[in-house]
C-alpha cells in the first residue's frame, strides 16, 4: 500500500467513527433520558404546556430524524438555538472561544515548553539525586486534585496576597491580560507534573539505544547528543502527546474558567447543564468530539510523511 | 562417582527451582520500601473504609455535634463545618465513598475492557474491528463531557458516579489487553494448548488470559486513583455524589470556606485525599516494574 492509499482509508475511517460519536450522544441525550420538558418547565407545568414545549424543540420527530439532525450538525456545526437563551450555539461558540483560548493557549505552551526543558535536564543528570527528587515531585503533584490548586492559589495569592485579579474578564487582547495571569499559573501547576513525568520517560527510552552510545564513541557531548540526536528522535512522541492535547484547549479548563468568571466555554458547559441545556451540550460534544477526531487523523497522516519507519496497514 | 555426581546436580537442580512472575514480583514488592509503605497506606485506607461502611466509625457523621465552623481542637481534631458536624468523621466516611468509587469502578471497567480485548485481540477479523471501532468511538468523546453527560444522566448520586466511572475508564485498558492477546495468540504455548485439543475459549481464558493478567493489576491500581480524583470534579459540577460526606464535596464546599479563615475541610479531605492516591501512584509504578520486566527502571 502507497501512503495516499493509506492516507485515503484513514481518512475514510473517520467517517463511522464520528457516525459513532453522534450515536452516542444521540443515545444519551435524545433516547436515554427521556422527556426533558417537565424539567424545562419545572413543578406547575401542565401537560398542554409540555406538549407544546415538545412540539417547539422537535422532540415530536421521529427518532431517526433526531439521530439524522445531530449527524447534519457535526458537518454543518448548525446547532440551532439554545433551551435557556434561545441564542444560536453557533454564536455562543464564537463568543465563548475567544476566553477560553486566552487562558488554555498560553497555559499549553508554557507548561509544554517548560516540561520539555526539564526533562531534558533531569535525563542529563539521570540516576543523581535531582532527578529522584523531579520525579518524587511529579507523582506528589499529580496526587493533588486539580481543584485544590485553583481553590488553594486563588485564596492565597489572590485573596490574601491581593496580587491578581478574580473577576471582572475583560475581552480582547491585551485588556484580557491581567485576567488570566493567575489562571494560567495554575494551568501550568497542574500540568507540569503529567507532563514532565512522560516526557522524561520518553527521553530515557532514547538515551539507552545504540545510536546515542555510537555518538558517545565518537566523542560527541553529552549536551550535543541530549539536544541535537535525543531531542529530534523524541519528537514524534511528543508532538502525539502535544497534538492530541489541541481539541481540549478550545474546552478551556473548565474548573478555572468557573472559579475566575471567564466567559468561555467550560463556564457554558456548567450553565447548560444547571439549565437542563441539551442542545449546548450536545454542540460542545460534537465539535470536541469533531476536533479529537480531525486530530488524530492529522498525526497519523503525519506519520507517514515525517518518519519513514512508521508501518503502514 | 558417576551415580554421585548424579545426585548431587540432581540435588542442586531441585533448589534452583526458577521463582514464577507471581512470586518474583512480590519478593520484589516487598524489597522495594516505598513500594511496601504505599501497600500499607492502601490496606490501612481499605480498612477504615470497611469499618465505617459497618457502621463502627463515623456512623455520626450527620450529627450537629458542635458549634457552627469550630477550629481544630482535642474535641474535634479537625474542627466543625457548617452545621457543627464532626469534619473527622466526615473525611472517615468520604474515605468509605471515595474507596468504594474506586472499588466499584474497576470492577465495572475491568470486566467490559478485558473482555472486549481478549476477543478483539483473539478472534480478529469482524469482531476486531467492531471492538476497535466502539473504543475509538468511546475515546473520540472528550473524557470529562462523557462523564458529566453520564451522571447528568443517571442523575446526581454515587450510582452515576459508579457508572459514569466505570462506563468510561474501560478503554485504555481494553487497547493494551487486545494488543497482548494479538502477540500471544500465535505463540507455542497457545499451538500446544490448541494441539492437545484445546478450544478456542480455553485457549483464551486458560491459557492467554493468566499470561496477559498482570497488565490489569497494573491498571487497576491507577484506574484506582483516576477514579477517586474525578469524583471531586464531578461533585464540585454538581453532578456526583449528594446526600453524604465525600472528600469531593468537602473540597468544594471549602470555595466559600476558605475566605472566611476555615481551611480545615479542605485540608482534611485533600491530605487524605493525597495519601491515599499518592500510594497508588507509588504502587502502581511498583507494581509495573515488578510485573512488566520489559520497562523495568523506567518509571
Amino acid at each position: 500500500m502507497n501512503s495516499f492509499q493509506y492516507i485515503l482509508r484513514r481518512t475514510l475511517y473517520a467517517i463511522p467513527v464520528l457516525l459513532g460519536v453522534c450515536l452516542i450522544i444521540f443515545l444519551i441525550f435524545n433516547v436515554f433520558f427521556g422527556d426533558p420538558t417537565a424539567l424545562l418547565l419545572g413543578k406547575h407545568a401542565n401537560a398542554e404546556q409540555m406538549a407544546d414545549l415538545r412540539e417547539q424543540l422537535g422532540l415530536n420527530k421521529p427518532l431517526y430524524a433526531q439521530y439524522f439532525d445531530v449527524v447534519k450538525s457535526a458537518f454543518t456545526f448548525d446547532f440551532g438555538r439554545s433551551w435557556a437563551t434561545k441564542q444560536q450555539i453557533s454564536q455562543m461558540f464564537a463568543q465563548g472561544v475567544g476566553p477560553s483560548l486566552s487562558v488554555s493557549v498560553p497555559g499549553f505552551f508554557i507548561s509544554t515548553i517548560l516540561s520539555i526543558l526539564i526533562s531534558l535536564f533531569v535525563s542529563h543528570f539521570r540516576g543523581k539525586s535531582i532527578d529522584t527528587v523531579t520525579r518524587v515531585t511529579c507523582i506528589a503533584m499529580m496526587s493533588l486534585s486539580s481543584l485544590v490548586y485553583i481553590l488553594f492559589c486563588q485564596w492565597f495569592f489572590a485573596f490574601e496576597m491581593g496580587w491578581f485579579e478574580i473577576s471582572g474578564y475583560e475581552e480582547g487582547f491585551p485588556d484580557f491580560i491581567p485576567y488570566v495571569l493567575l489562571p494560567v499559573i495554575i494551568w501550568v501547576a497542574i500540568s507540569i507534573g503529567p507532563d514532565v513525568r512522560f516526557f522524561r520517560t520518553v527521553i530515557l527510552d532514547e538515551i539507552y539505544q545504540d545510536y546515542v552510545r555510537t555518538a558517545k564513541a565518537k566523542g560527541v557531548s553529552n549536551i550535543v547528543i541530549l539536544l541535537k540526536h535525543v531531542l529530534k528522535n523524541t519528537m514524534v512522541p511528543i508532538i502525539t502527546y502535544v497534538v492530541i492535547q489541541l481539541p481540549f484547549l478550545i474546552l478551556g479548563a473548565l474548573l478555572i474558567e468557573t472559579f475566575f468568571s471567564i466567559p468561555g466555554l467550560g463556564t457554558m458547559i456548567i450553565n447548560a447543564l444547571n439549565n437542563y441545556d441539551f442542545p449546548v451540550i450536545k454542540a460542545i460534544a460534537v465539535v470536541t468530539s469533531v476536533g479529537i477526531i480531525f486530530f488524530q487523523l492529522l498525526t497519523d497522516v503525519l506519520y507517514t510523511v515525517f518518519d519513514p519507519r512508521v508501518k503502514l496497514q | 562417582m558417576e551415580a554421585a555426581l548424579k545426585a548431587s546436580t540432581k540435588v542442586e537442580v531441585q533448589t534452583q527451582k526458577p521463582r514464577s512472575l507471581w512470586k518474583d514480583a512480590l519478593i520484589r514488592l516487598t524489597r522495594d520500601k516505598t513500594a511496601l509503605i504505599s501497600l500499607i497506606i492502601v490496606v490501612f485506607y481499605i480498612f477504615i473504609a470497611l469499618l465505617s461502611f459497618c457502621g463502627l466509625i463515623a456512623a455520626d457523621w450527620g450529627v450537629e455535634a458542635g458549634d457552627s465552623y469550630a477550629a481544630p481542637s482535642s474535641e474535634f481534631w479537625l474542627g466543625t463545618d457548617i452545621f457543627g458536624r464532626d469534619v473527622l468523621s466526615k473525611v472517615i466516611h468520604g474515605t468509605q465513598v471515595a474507596m468504594s468509587i474506586g472499588f466499584v469502578t474497576c470492577l465495572i471497567s475491568i470486566p467490559i475492557g478485558v473482555g472486549l480485548g481478549a476477543v478483539a485481540g483473539y478472534f480478529g477479523g469482524w469482531v476486531d474491528d467492531i471492538v476497535v471501532w466502539f473504543y475509538t468511538t468511546v475515546s473520540s468523546i472528550p473524557r470529562i463531557i462523557l462523564l458529566i453527560s453520564i451522571s447528568f444522566l443517571m442523575g446526581r448520586g454515587l450510582l452515576a458516579v459508579f457508572m459514569a466511572l466505570g462506563l468510561t475508564y474501560w478503554i485504555d485498558l481494553c487497547r493494551l489487553i487486545r494488543g497482548e492477546v494479538l502477540k500471544h495468540k500465535n505463540r507455542e504455548y497457545v499451538q500446544a494448548a490448541g494441539a492437545i485439543g484445546g478450544g478456542d475459549m480455553r485457549k483464551l481464558f486458560v491459557h492467554i488470559l493468566p499470561n496477559v493478567f498482570h497488565i490489569v493489576i497494573i491498571n487497576a491500581s491507577l484506574l484506582f486513583q483516576r477514579a477517586i480524583k474525578s469524583e471531586v470534579i464531578l461533585s464540585f459540577i454538581g453532578v456526583g455524589v449528594s446526600g453524604q460526606p465525600s472528600w469531593g464535596t468537602m473540597i468544594a464546599d471549602a470555595r466559600l470556606e476558605l475566605s472566611r479563615g476555615v481551611w480545615w475541610q479542605l485540608a482534611g479531605a485533600t491530605a487524605a485525599m493525597f495519601l491515599v492516591v499518592l500510594a497508588f501512584n507509588i504502587l502502581g509504578d511498583a507494581l509495573r516494574d515488578a510485573l512488566d520486566p520489559k520497562l523495568r527502571g523506567k518509571g
